[in-house]
């Protein structure tokens, strides 16, 4: 199976980052890309930039770590990670998972997988400016653990 | 001998990125007791046991976790990334 797995400060294009993941594979049907994207509304308040931190070496070792379960669970072809860190604006793509397989059904659950997965266990933080200029840290969601755990429930 | 790393809003809050410890406790849990003890903030992030998280040589740590000269240790806030 091709893995690529990437942190990167610089823009990320999903489109771009997606083709290599079937161009060249003929035994490939169907991809499944998800494209995380930066809003402008976090808990009712207008947000300007946000700032993504990781923890170097370990980012990657948990994504891969994070693929490489979801390539147990399910006949893969190629899957790409592909992060942003570093400040961003609304509307930028923060992340992309795109996932290649002979059959659609499980590309869409391991695509879906990967990125549950990848909310809560790979070490990426969120600081946002809001339009009035204050600063804060995102805080972590309920529902993201939820999402996590219903793969351990329902696998 | 240990590395430890602050990540996020803890590093904020400690004031700190990452410090060297000469000597190491046993344990992770053994660790965060000794970290708690020096009070002030330091007892306020690690006290409570809730929501920092750990990881030893860059994998998700338990408490029970064994520690190891050369070992390094990074604390942090839950993940927000994705």
């Amino acid at each position: 199976m091709d893995i690529e797995i990437r942190v990167q400060a610089e823009a990320l294009d999903p489109f771009a980052e997606t083709l290599p993941v079937y161009r060249g594979n003929a035994s490939v049907g169907g991809v499944v890309s998800f494209i995380g994207l930066m809003r402008d509304l976090n808990q009712g308040d207008e947000v300007d930039t946000m700032t993504l931190e990781h923890y170097p070496g370990m980012t990657e070792r948990a994504l891969a770590s994070i693929v490489d379960e979801a390539a147990e669970r399910w006949e893969l072809e190629a899957v790409r990670v592909v992060h942003r860190v570093g400040e961003i604006r609304p509307q930028d793509p923060i992340v992309l998972v795109a996932v290649a397989s002979a059959h659609r059904g499980e590309a869409f659950r391991a695509c879906e997988f990967i990125i549950d997965y990848l909310k809560t266990r790979a070490p990426f933080w969120k600081r946002e400016r809001t339009r009035d200029g204050r600063e804060r840290w995102v805080e972590a969601r309920a529902s993201d653990d939820d999402a996590a755990a219903a793969w351990k429930e329902n696998p | 001998m240990i590395r430890i790393l602050y990540f996020a809003s803890l590093r904020e809050r400690l004031g700190s990125a990452d410090e060297t410890l000469e000597e190491h406790p046993r344990t992770l849990a053994d660790l965060r007791a000794q970290l708690a003890a020096r009070g002030g903030v330091w007892g306020e992030v690690f006290a409570g046991g809730q929501g920092v998280l750990a990881a030893v040589n860059q994998e998700m740590a338990a408490d029970a976790q064994a520690l190891q000269s050369g070992d390094e240790v990074g604390f942090f806030p839950p993940v927000t990334g994705g």
